[in-house]
């Protein structure tokens, strides 16, 4: 296996995107890329293209082939595939673009993720979020990733492992990050009390515990071309990226909060990276909706630590453990085949010192870990710089 | 030039509190009138619709011009979205429930909450181009919201009648519209309750439509906020009105008077109409108003109008004035809200 890096980032800033299509976002975050890779469009072997739902969104399949086209790089005929995980869709575009490069197949490719989900109503666009679930035994009965979630929150509560307040601080950080990155959906800071207080999804949780439904493109230039890298000013390294699965209805799985793929990716990908988890420096956590952000850093750090994370308030940017420094899905926003993307993104910001305000002094290691649906896919990927 | 020559609004006496639907649908009242700024709504009597509504306003309308001049009426315009008839226009039954001169144009308008400023601007091209002396303007709604939706805290009812001359208490210096194709609301032919595009009726519809059509306006008259005693805007809510304004450099005090939507929800057509009409109560010679109403689907119509020394002679106190009419409301719970709004399935239907 090759090594491989990162040596071009870009992305269209998230949000309700109302006058552009899926296909002006996704050329806006690839030439961007290129630009900053600093390479030209005859460089790149093959497009790689998350993306969880056009079908349904805008009744747009054939993804890939539509954005190499718009993208102005149909005259080089190069390979250009869709990914589709559910909201893991970026991560494992990542996964699959990364092997295909280490492998020796191609030397540069571009990996973008895009969704536009904002062209239908709302209540539709949640049914199609609820795609990412089990179609047979979940949505059919009417539960929704949300009504998971609260289910998930409830549960927690009830035996004791946590309480109201502690989950819904994890919105309140992603808040105060998202505040600090120009490309968010969201800039405002928000309170606790905010939280508490604010409308109902699924009880417990309110609209400031989920993630929003957001429109986006994000995309990275990786390479194994030595000449491009040396080029590029601030190379990353893409030091291990691991996929893994759970049983797709939360009902099958050994407990409905648990969260084995996280912990079967996450465990493999430091391993694979030679480092321990004390050695991340910057975590960027799957919260599509807050209870499952602490899930994570439970299954990360342990109950007890995680707890002290939250209740000492140590995830802040300039603080022992910061997490969710792009703003996390919550704030930055999460279109879904975008938002694995972007995840990198902002690692690569990171790992270069270029996330201006929220910018964490020295990093070194960023863990990534994008999600489908309430953990049925988990992508963790270890970026890096030496 | 064409000028307001009487004004009546009508607004039913039954209201329901944000509390209330709260209540039925589990959520927190205070995210309603924080995040909406609509405290409570009207809701119409079981025998009551577009056409009453409208006969009410426009009676109170004729009654401060009075009411021998009537005759002179020679248009009628109604602008609503919840006509009592698909087919039939609610204009003739008022050329006779208002005891009008038959040799009169009427039709009925629509244009989403912007129908009534429509007629509006029809009337002043008639009264201009001298083909009428007088005509009448009506803007009145009995609207609709879906069980749960978030439309259900605001949509309500009212009316507003503007009867417009060449002689009048309030001269219309300017009007201006801003059109364009934005489908962010929408109620197909057949359906009970209207669609929306949750957000996208914000920034993309009320905000752009409303501030390009009032910043136009100011262009065109070579004014500023600051030049206006007033400014009135089409009010879905309590806070998007509110918003626009301040955005466009308006103060709270210049909007005060004509937001009307925290008492008595969205009137729809009657939105904006009925809030400068609370402004005409107040107004006093000299004054400069600001008026813009929106319209999904999509559209803004801004009005600049100076209000001249007749209104000192104006009989104002022979019809209520709208504060008047926020006075002795009977409340009503939801069961007696759904009642009147025939949600209800009957026996038969």
């Amino acid at each position: 296996m090759r090594d491989v890096y990162i040596i071009g980032v870009g992305t269209t800033k998230f949000g309700e995107l109302w006058d552009k299509s899926l296909r002006d976002l996704a050329t806006e975050a690839g030439l961007k890329a290129i630009t900053d890779a600093g390479i030209y469009s005859e460089d790149v072997n093959a497009l790689y293209g998350a993306n969880t739902s056009a079908g349904q969104f805008i009744d747009q399949e054939h993804i890939a082939s539509l954005i190499a086209d718009a993208a102005g790089l149909s005259e080089l005929g190069i390979p250009s595939i869709r990914i589709e995980a559910g909201s893991a869709s970026g991560g494992a575009a990542l996964h699959e673009a990364y092997l295909a490069v280490a492998s020796g197949k191609y030397d540069t490719v571009v990996v973008g993720g895009v969704e536009k989900m904002t062209d239908v109503p709302p209540e539709e666009a949640n049914k199609i979020v609820g795609g990412s679930l089990d179609a047979e035994w979940e949505t059919f009965f009417g539960v929704t990733e949300a009504s998971l979630a609260a289910m998930i929150a409830k549960r927690l509560e009830y035996e004791g492992k946590m309480k109201r307040e502690d989950y819904a601080h994890i919105p309140v950080v992603s808040h105060k990050h998202g505040s600090m990155n120009e490309t968010s959906h969201f800039r405002n800071s928000i309170k606790l009390e905010d939280v508490l207080k604010a409308s109902y999804v699924a009880q417990p949780l309110t609209i400031f515990d989920c993630a929003p439904l957001s429109d986006g493109a994000s995309a990275i230039v990786i390479s194994s071309n030595r000449q491009l890298i040396n080029s590029s000013e601030n190379p990353v390294k893409i030091v291990s990226s691991e996929i893994s699965t759970d049983y797709l209805s939360l009902h099958d799985r050994t407990s409905i909060y648990s969260l084995n793929a996280f912990k079967r990716s996450s465990k493999k990908a430091l391993e694979s990276a030679k480092i321990s988890k004390e050695k991340v420096d910057v975590l960027e956590l799957h919260d599509s909706y807050s209870i499952i952000g602490l899930l994570q850093l439970m299954e990360l750090y342990g109950e007890k630590e995680a707890m002290n994370l939250v209740r000492n308030e140590e995830l802040y940017w300039d603080k022992s453990r910061p997490t969710n420094t792009s703003g996390g899905l919550k704030a930055h926003g999460n279109p879904l085949g975008a938002t694995g993307i972007y995840q990198a993104v902002e690692a690569t910001l990171q790992l270069r010192g270029k996330a201006g305000q929220r910018q964490v002094k020295g990093a070194k290691y960023v863990l990534l870990h994008n999600m489908g649906g309430i953990g049925a896919t988990s992508v963790s990927t270890v970026l890096g710089v030496e | 030039m064409a000028s307001i020559v009487s004004y009546g609004s009508y607004i039913p006496r039954y209201r329901i509190k944000a509390e209330e639907i709260a209540r039925i649908w589990g959520e927190n009242p205070d995210n309603i009138k924080n995040g909406l700024m609509v405290y409570s709504k009207s809701v119409p009597a079981p025998d009551e619709d577009v056409l009453t509504i409208s006969t009410e306003a426009a009676r109170n309308a004729i009654n401060r011009w009075g009411k021998e001049n009537r005759k002179k009426i020679g248009a009628i315009y109604v602008g609503s979205e919840s006509h009592p008839y698909a087919v039939k226009p609610t204009a003739s039954i008022l050329v006779e429930s208002l005891g009008l001169d038959y040799n009169i144009m009427a039709a009925d308008y629509e244009f989403a909450c912007k129908a009534g400023t429509a007629a509006i601007q029809n009337v002043i091209g008639l009264v201009d181009s001298d083909m009428i002396e007088y005509g009448m303007a009506i803007g009145a709604d009995t609207s609709q919201g879906a069980p749960g939706d978030a439309l259900e805290y605001s949509a309500s009812a009212g009316g507003t009648a503007f009867i417009i001359g060449k002689k009048g208490i309030a001269d219309i210096n300017k009007t201006y519209s801003f059109t364009t194709d934005t489908p962010d609301f929408w109620r197909r032919e057949g359906e009970k309750y209207p669609s929306h595009g949750g957000r996208f009726t914000g920034e993309p519809a009320y905000f752009k439509h409303i501030l390009t059509a009032a910043k136009k306006m100011m262009e065109l008259m070579n004014t500023k906020p600051e030049d206006y005693d007033y400014a009135v805007f089409h009010q879905p809510n309590g806070k998007f009105p509110t918003r626009a304004a301040k955005m466009l450099g308006f103060k709270d005090s210049q909007i005060e008077e004509g937001l009307m939507t925290p008492y008595i929800g969205n009137t729809y057509s009657n939105s904006m109409m009925i809030g400068l009409s609370a402004i005409l109560d107040k107004a006093e010679p000299g004054d400069r108003i600001l008026a813009v109403a929106f319209g999904s689907g999509a559209g803004s119509d801004a009005f600049d109008i100076t209000v001249n020394d007749s209104i000192k002679s104006f009989n104002r106190s022979s019809a209520p004035t709208v504060r008047k009419q926020l006075e002795n409301p009977i409340w009503i719970d939801y069961a007696y809200y759904v009642k009147f709004r025939k949600k209800i399935i009957m026996r038969g239907d």
